[in-house]
């Protein structure tokens, strides 16, 4: 026993630090007896530098602070053996000064910080022991995105039945010309259709992930609303790139006819042909499918890459970037698809003559002359001069 | 019926990983895929400290709330389980959880995620107890068995505590007064809205 005294002492002294600053020289009542040096060399450690451990009749003599015998007492001072290094109180519930685990939580919480530290599994998501940041993300989810994509898409429906039912369906003034004229080629009307075949799914299949457990579960039951969503889920991760090089070929076909301009102003100060009376010029597009067409390519944009985000979990960013992307592709997309439910309004139920644009690609010439003035006036002029030909030229076998 | 809860006695947890290991073993858990896990942190520096973590069955669970197709269901011992039948791998719930519990096989497509699996407490899930089924889709069900999680019984520090949350609440509040010091219940306050008080 006696050759393993030094190594006990050692060990002691060891531990000295850790259970001397959290003791400063006060544990509580019934603690086993066996706790009751360590304390104390942590005290004579702290006290008096050059000081070995005390003798064993102090060390127990003074077990734990709360039966000192009264002979003690009375010949030392009332704090014998407080050590001049008194560590700062420590936060109640802790040990070794550091803050216990509800303060952590509830300062990260309010920080929007994460607890986390080091992992043995490779997987660096892991190492985040808690993130009180999801419970923001929880209410993003759940209220934020549910009231502001209920707002926008039903707002939306209700604004378009009520301009249906005050202003009813828009006719051409001057009645059909019954000649047409080509407004979309094949390839333009492609890529339109590409990008919204897919946006219809994508919508559809977004929409259910937030609304479809209120509005559809109850009807179809969980099965068979599972596999809706399932079906929706691997539907919306391929339909993501369609709609992306939709969106990359709409902007380069048609951002030369979309730079905006001064006659924009003047079409948003009449109201537009839709709202105001009259149809103020435009070129070929208005100022309002400018709206349109700069809301789908960027917002589209900004959808696509944070789908992309999504899709692709914690390959380019972390948790917080991940609530972020989700954030961002959420709100952006039920606001758009706010927006395109007025786009599919004008261009079928709401003008007459519309559809045809992107339907066949000719419109009627009337149609086209009330709405986008200025290019009638210049297709015309290019293929007046196409017939004519060049300056100078004379039809063969003219002479 | 008791209110199952998951206790880390931060103060006793020794990064030993058994109850990684132990759960990766009993419910035959794929690879990847780690229902426990222990997170050191402040490694290296004063106040270093390890804590076991898996699915705490969160009070007002977060993965319930945001969950597209309401696969989550909470028992009568209040352990949070889900329906992988139902489940459609959105990946929602691992945003939403404070505790990082959904795991989600790597199948398919890009990122795909396949069905989610967590800590069930070793509680089966909803499909008939003990069966071939059940023990594929969720693995060992101790519960149904009269058994506690094994992570928890086979903790060689008793530092992870696992049962009704009164009790080992008292047995925690035991410890903390006997040896003067503990860092409290990691992720009671998130999980629970409430400590261990002392």
């Amino acid at each position: 026993m006696t050759r393993f005294a030094p190594i006990l002492v050692a060990a002691l002294l060891l531990s000295a630090p850790a259970f001397g600053q959290s003791q400063p020289g006060a544990p509580p009542a019934g603690a086993p007896e066996i706790q009751a040096p360590v304390p104390e060399v942590g005290a004579g450690r702290g006290g008096q530098p050059g000081g070995q451990v005390p003798d064993s009749t102090i060390v127990g003599d003074t077990p734990t602070g709360t039966q000192p015998s009264p002979a003690a007492e009375a010949v030392t001072d009332p704090q014998p053996r407080q050590p001049s290094f008194v560590p700062p109180t420590p936060a109640p519930f802790s040990d070794r000064g550091q803050l216990s685990a509800e303060e952590m939580e509830l300062q990260a919480a309010l920080r929007g910080e994460r607890i986390g530290g080091r992992i043995t599994i490779p997987d660096r998501q892991a190492a985040t022991l808690i993130q009180p940041e999801g419970r923001d993300w929880r209410d993003f989810h759940n209220r934020t995105l549910t009231w502001v994509g209920g707002v926008a898409v039903l707002g939306m429906l209700a604004i378009l039945v009520l301009f249906f039912l005050v202003k009813g369906r828009m006719t051409v003034a001057a009645g059909p010309a019954g000649r047409t004229i080509q407004r979309f080629n094949l390839f333009e009307r492609v890529a339109h259709w590409m990008t919204a075949s897919s946006f219809i799914v994508l919508a559809l299949s977004g929409l259910n992930l937030t609304f479809g457990r209120f509005l559809l579960l109850p009807i179809i039951g969980p099965e068979a609303f599972t596999a809706v969503s399932l079906w929706g889920k691997i539907a919306h991760n391929y339909l993501a790139f369609p709609f992306t090089l939709g969106i990359v070929l709409m902007f380069l076909v048609w951002v030369r006819d979309n730079i905006p301009d001064r006659l924009d102003l003047a079409w948003f100060k009449a109201g537009g042909g839709f709202i105001g009376k009259g149809h103020p010029d435009a070129k070929r597009f208005n100022a309002g499918q400018k709206l349109v067409f700069w809301i789908t390519v960027l917002g589209g944009t900004v959808v696509a890459i944070s789908g992309y985000v999504l899709i692709f979990p914690f390959a380019v960013t972390d948790m917080s970037g991940q609530q972020l992307a989700h954030t961002v592709h959420g709100l952006l997309s039920v606001l758009m698809i706010a927006v395109m439910l007025g786009h599919i309004y004008i261009g079928s139920l709401g003008m007459k003559g519309a559809f045809d644009a992107m339907g066949s690609g000719q419109v009627d010439l009337n149609w086209a002359k009330e709405h986008h003035s200025l290019w009638v006036e210049e297709e015309l002029e290019k293929a007046r001069t196409t017939v004519a030909g060049p300056a100078g030229a004379r039809p063969l076998g003219a002479d | 019926m008791a209110r199952m809860k998951f206790l880390c006695d931060s103060d006793r947890c020794i990064e030993c990983n058994a109850c990684v290991t132990a759960c990766k073993n009993e419910h035959e858990v794929p690879w990847g895929i780690n229902r426990r896990r222990v997170v050191t942190i402040n490694d290296g520096r004063p106040g270093e400290r390890s804590i076991s973590m898996a699915c705490m069955h969160c009070t007002d669970a977060p993965c319930a709330a945001v969950c597209p197709v309401s696969c989550f269901y909470t028992t009568a011992d209040a352990i949070v389980l889900h329906d992988k039948d139902l489940c459609i791998g959105c990946g929602y719930c691992f945003y939403a959880c404070p505790f990082g519990a959904p795991q989600y096989p790597r199948v398919g497509n890009f990122g795909g995620r396949g069905k989610m699996d967590k800590c069930t407490y070793c509680a089966g899930g909803p499909q008939q107890d003990n069966t071939i089924v059940e023990y594929t889709q969720y693995g060992a069900n101790r519960i149904a068995e009269g058994k506690l999680p094994l992570c928890a019984e086979m903790c060689s520090t008793k530092a992870l505590l696992a049962g009704d949350g009164e009790m080992i609440a008292t047995i925690y509040r035991e410890r903390v007064q006997q040896r003067g010091y503990g860092a409290g219940a990691w992720g009671w306050h998130t999980a629970y809205r409430e400590t261990v008080a002392i």
